[in-house]
């Protein structure tokens, strides 16, 4: 055990350098360097690694991997590694924040590794795209967690004993405690004052103990033992938020799936974009109820200038039926998802998706479809692709802009300055070729391979993209077929569009059982912080002596002198303060007259 | 003349009384340093003598409570003009601030924390708050050159960002915003007033070892401050509060994160560095726990720590990508 004043480097040089109590196995609360399991080690296992490592005299006979490995434990136990590992943790964690991750950010990563195609694969290998599920960031938690358990559990084994352990002896010399007081009290006898101390502590919270030293006569009372208990909970509840968070999040799954005004969609596996299931997750466990947007209502800021156009609230109409045929109208918006059969329904995107209808030149339809576009700016100037592999003479691709209020920029192009539907224009570029649909490969939706492909209408070709407002109709070139842009508000005014092109919600829909358990464990770690933090632990001392009668012929009567001290476990600015109080209090109660 | 042109006015006018309030703490520093050198002339022979009893010197009452030998006479200056001036400065400029910031409110009809330029103006605002608080419990005046200073530089940057007053943006209209953005401003200013401490303890501690003569340091104003260990108490104190209040932001943040992202929790930028701030005081909690990194390297994590905050508030929210894209820029 290293000696006291060591353990206390909070206290001035002038303090006793043995503090009173030290005995008391709850002393080492306020140093966790000493650790209880330490008790009781013999000195070979203790102390021999050291010994060996510093190289003075023969390695111990009995030092064996236990030793080390006794040794290895304490070393990660310590609170000196906790801090390194928190350090540790902290740096860590900033590359993330520097270079994109896959996991929040991936088209970021895709952009990165094309901005640096020398560096991005470097940085691959050292997983600083995945920083936060890289060996070396685990490796960093993990310690440090196997580290705190370490802490956890001889301290609350420790704690557990000290609540029940008497409060320890009083010191002999209480007048070197920083925070002690004196006072003398006439006509009153040891007893009385001792009875009285105890009823002022037991009434404040104390833990009472009285104790008679080479005949002083004395209280030993200690309070708040709360405050390790909430440095346990908050402690142990760390480790509750990592568990939920690690095992817990394998039971949830994370899906995605894109729906237009007027479509629906079945929660079940295959009808997702796409689903990322934990690795626990059982895709039959999802119940099959129905979701179908209604429609998504957006609503622009129009009279504020400085804001003109800026969203200002999204909100998606939908019906919800449940397996058994319950039919629900509910709503979505941003910041408030439907929460409905254990999944989240989360409304995340938002965009057009212009109804495109494709016929051969006999006008018989080979494609009809409302095609989510994907906005590409804050006034919804959007892309898409529409694939027509089979009706035609060939293969057919177009990759659409649509602008819904288009701004002409000169040499034919456009820009969207509005996001909502004012003008709202489609062009087209037209390919054919081989889609590279029939190979089996998947391809995106959302993207066109043009490589095999020859322009027949655009830019790089003779004839100019196709331009099209809803409710109109143009010819394909060289004879292909025709194409339309649906209206789907066909009876308003004429320069009316609002309404004429079909929104889509883009929905994430998650289930993650687990969240509850975080956020319980989250609860938690705020109350022990603030428990431990709040509440004082502190020792209080009352040494009561008997005053001889002054006068050699005893014509006063006899008194008591009383010391009053106490010390801080732990940061404790009051302790003082309550001193003066207790002294105050006891003054009062021996008869001492207060103005 | 509307509400916002009225706050912006308003404004200006707390940092010009900020700067002034300034210049007067400063100006108490300087006559501390002038009544060191003059009390250390007269009173160090008899305090060494007496032991850390007081002393006087001059016309004014200087207390000496420490032995030469224990680093340099200690002189606590109790009544200051300059001193009186510059708190009753910052307070003024305090409340045209507070009119600021509710007029700013009242004008974009929600609460003034929702874009850069408006955490700028709410969170110096709790910064001085914070600091006149704790000034009623702790005499801490001396740090009124560093808070006023801190403050000025804070609004004087945040005109850069300033904006015409918009709409909120759907993800931010949440009651999320009025908790998580707010208690993460208080903890902010608990942290920067650690973070004044735990300089002044540094310094403060540096001289201590020195043990030179006063006279020969230029820094004298030192000697009027308290001791460094007691410094380093009061840093501790503040910074505590300030991280509850930051772990309180954390989960918050999450909780709201989940309503508007589907998830509590996914490394974007400023949630990454809002755990690197939890984790560097984390390490500053133990680190005053722990032999061998109390006092010094305490003190350097407590400032560590406040530089990722303004870090994180200045460089993340203006030049990092992510969600957090609310700088209003
Ligand atoms: C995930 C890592 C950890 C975090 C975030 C953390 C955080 C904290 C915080 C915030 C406090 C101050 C609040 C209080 O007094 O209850 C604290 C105190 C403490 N921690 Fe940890 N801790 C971690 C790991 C550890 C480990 C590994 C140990 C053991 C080696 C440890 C031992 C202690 C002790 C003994 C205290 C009390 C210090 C005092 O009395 O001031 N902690 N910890």
């Amino acid at each position: 055990m290293t000696s006291s004043s060591d353990r206390r480097p909070d206290k001035k040089p002038d303090r006793p350098t043995r503090s009173p109590g030290s005995r008391g196995p709850s002393d080492r609360i306020d140093d966790p360097n000493a650790r209880p399991e330490l008790e009781g080690e013999t000195p070979e296992t203790g102390g021999a690694p050291e010994a060996a490592a510093s190289g003075d005299g023969p390695v111990s006979p009995r030092l064996g991997v236990v030793g080390y490995l006794r040794f290895f434990w304490r070393q990660l136990t310590s609170m000196r590694t906790a801090i390194l590992l928190l350090l540790l943790l902290a740096i860590a964690a900033i590359p993330g924040s520097l270079v994109p991750q896959r996991s929040s950010d991936p088209n970021g990563v895709t952009q990165y590794f094309a901005d640096n195609p020398d560096v991005a694969p470097i940085l691959d290998s050292l997983k600083l795209f995945d920083v936060y599920s890289s060996p070396w960031f685990s490796a960093v938690y993990i310690l440090l967690f196997i580290s705190l358990i370490g802490c956890i559990i001889p301290r609350t084994k420790h704690h557990f004993d000290a609540m029940r352990a008497r409060p320890p002896r009083t010191p002999a010399r209480l007048s070197r405690l920083t925070d002690h007081r004196e006072e003398t009290y006439a006509d009153t006898d040891v007893d009385t004052a001792l009875a009285e101390a105890r009823t002022i502590l037991s009434k404040s919270g104390y833990r009472v103990e009285d104790y008679d030293q080479r005949g002083v006569r004395s209280l030993s009372a200690e309070r708040g033992y709360l405050r390790e208990t909430g440095n346990l909970v908050f402690h142990a509840s760390l480790v509750g938020v990592l568990v939920a968070v690690g095992i817990g999040g394998g039971f949830g799954y994370a899906g995605q799936r894109v729906v237009v005004e007027g479509q629906s969609f079945v929660n079940s596996a295959i009808d997702y974009d796409s689903i990322n299931p934990g690795r626990f997750f059982d895709e039959e466990s999802l119940s099959p109820y129905a979701l179908s947007l209604d429609a998504l209502d957006v609503t622009y800021e129009t009279s504020n200038i400085a804001a003109y156009g800026q969203p200002i609230d999204f909100t998606a109409h939908v019906t919800t039926t449940t397996p058994d045929g319950n039919s629900t109208a509910q709503q979505i918006k941003v910041n408030s998802p439907l929460r409905f059969q254990g999944t989240d329904v989360f409304l995340l995107g938002n965009g057009y998706a212009p109804t495109i209808t494709v016929r051969d030149p006999d006008g018989s339809v080979v494609f009809t479809d409302s095609v989510p576009f994907l906005p590409q700016d804050a006034n919804l100037t959007s892309i898409g692709v529409v694939k027509v592999p089979d009706g035609l003479a060939k293969q057919v691709g177009l990759v659409g802009f649509f602008y819904p209020t288009a701004q002409p920029l000169g040499d034919g192009a456009f820009t969207s300055n509005y996001p909502d539907l004012v003008l709202p224009i489609l062009s087209l570029n037209v390919y054919t070729g081989d889609l590279g649909i029939d190979d089996g490969v998947p391809r995106s939706v959302y993207t066109l391979a043009t490589d095999d492909m020859t322009q027949i209408a655009g830019r790089d070709a003779d004839v100019a993209a196709i331009q099209l407002q809803p409710g109109e109709t143009a010819q394909l070139p060289d004879g292909l077929g025709s194409i339309e842009f649906g209206n789907a508000n066909p009876d308003a005014a004429s320069g009316d569009y609002s309404g004429s092109v079909p929104r889509f919600a883009s929905l994430d829909i998650h289930s993650d059982p687990s969240q509850l358990w975080v956020l319980l464990f989250a609860v938690l770690v705020v109350a022990g912080l603030l428990t431990s933090l709040m509440v004082p632990r502190r020792r209080v001392w009352v040494a009561v002596h008997s005053v001889e009668p002054a006068g050699a012929d005893g014509a006063t009567s006899g008194g008591v002198r009383v010391e009053y001290a106490g010390l801080a476990r732990g940061e404790d600015p009051r302790l003082g303060e309550a001193i003066e109080s207790l002294a105050y209090r006891h003054g009062t109660a021996l008869g001492v007259e207060r103005l | 003349m509307n509400l916002n042109d009225f706050s912006v006015m308003a404004l200006w006018t707390a940092l010009a009384l900020y700067a002034l309030a300034f210049i007067a703490f400063t100006f108490d520093l300087a006559r501390r340093s002038s009544e060191v050198r003059q009390s250390a002339e007269a009173a160090v022979p008899s305090a060494v003598e007496r032991g850390g009893a007081a002393g006087s010197a001059g016309s004014r009452t200087l207390t000496v409570d420490r032995p030469a030998a224990a680093g340099g006479a200690r002189v606590s200056a109790s009544r200051s003009p300059s001193l009186r001036v510059g708190v009753a400065l910052t307070a003024l400029g305090f409340v045209v601030h507070l009119a600021a910031t509710i007029t700013r409110g009242i004008a974009a009809e929600r609460v003034p924390w929702a874009n850069m330029y408006e955490f700028a103006m709410t969170g110096t605002l709790l910064i001085i708050s914070v600091f006149l608080i704790v000034l009623t419990r702790e005499d801490l005046r001396f740090l009124g050159t560093f808070v006023t200073g801190l403050v000025v530089v804070l609004l004087g940057i945040s005109w850069n960002f300033y904006v015409e007053i918009a709409p909120l943006p759907p993800a931010l209209q949440s009651a999320w915003l009025v908790v998580h953005v707010f208690v993460a401003s208080l903890g902010t200013a608990f942290l920067a007033l650690g973070f004044a401490l735990s300089v002044v303890q540094l310094i403060q501690s540096r001289q201590e070892s020195l043990k030179l003569e006063l006279s020969a340091l230029r820094l004298r104003f030192l000697a009027t401050l308290p001791a460094s260990d007691r410094l380093e108490n009061m840093a501790y104190r503040v910074n505590i509060i300030g991280f509850i209040f930051w772990t309180f932001t954390l989960i918050a943040g999450a909780v709201w994160a989940e309503s508007a992202w589907g998830r509590y929790w996914g490394w974007d930028t400023k949630e990454v560095w809002t755990f690197i701030i939890w984790v560097i005081y984390a390490g500053y909690i133990h680190a005053r726990a722990t032999r061998g990194w109390r006092g010094t390297r305490s003190a350097w994590l407590s400032i560590i720590g406040f530089a990722a905050v303004l870090f994180n508030f200045g460089i993340v929210n203006v030049f990092f990508k992510g969600l957090h894209a609310y700088s209003g820029l």
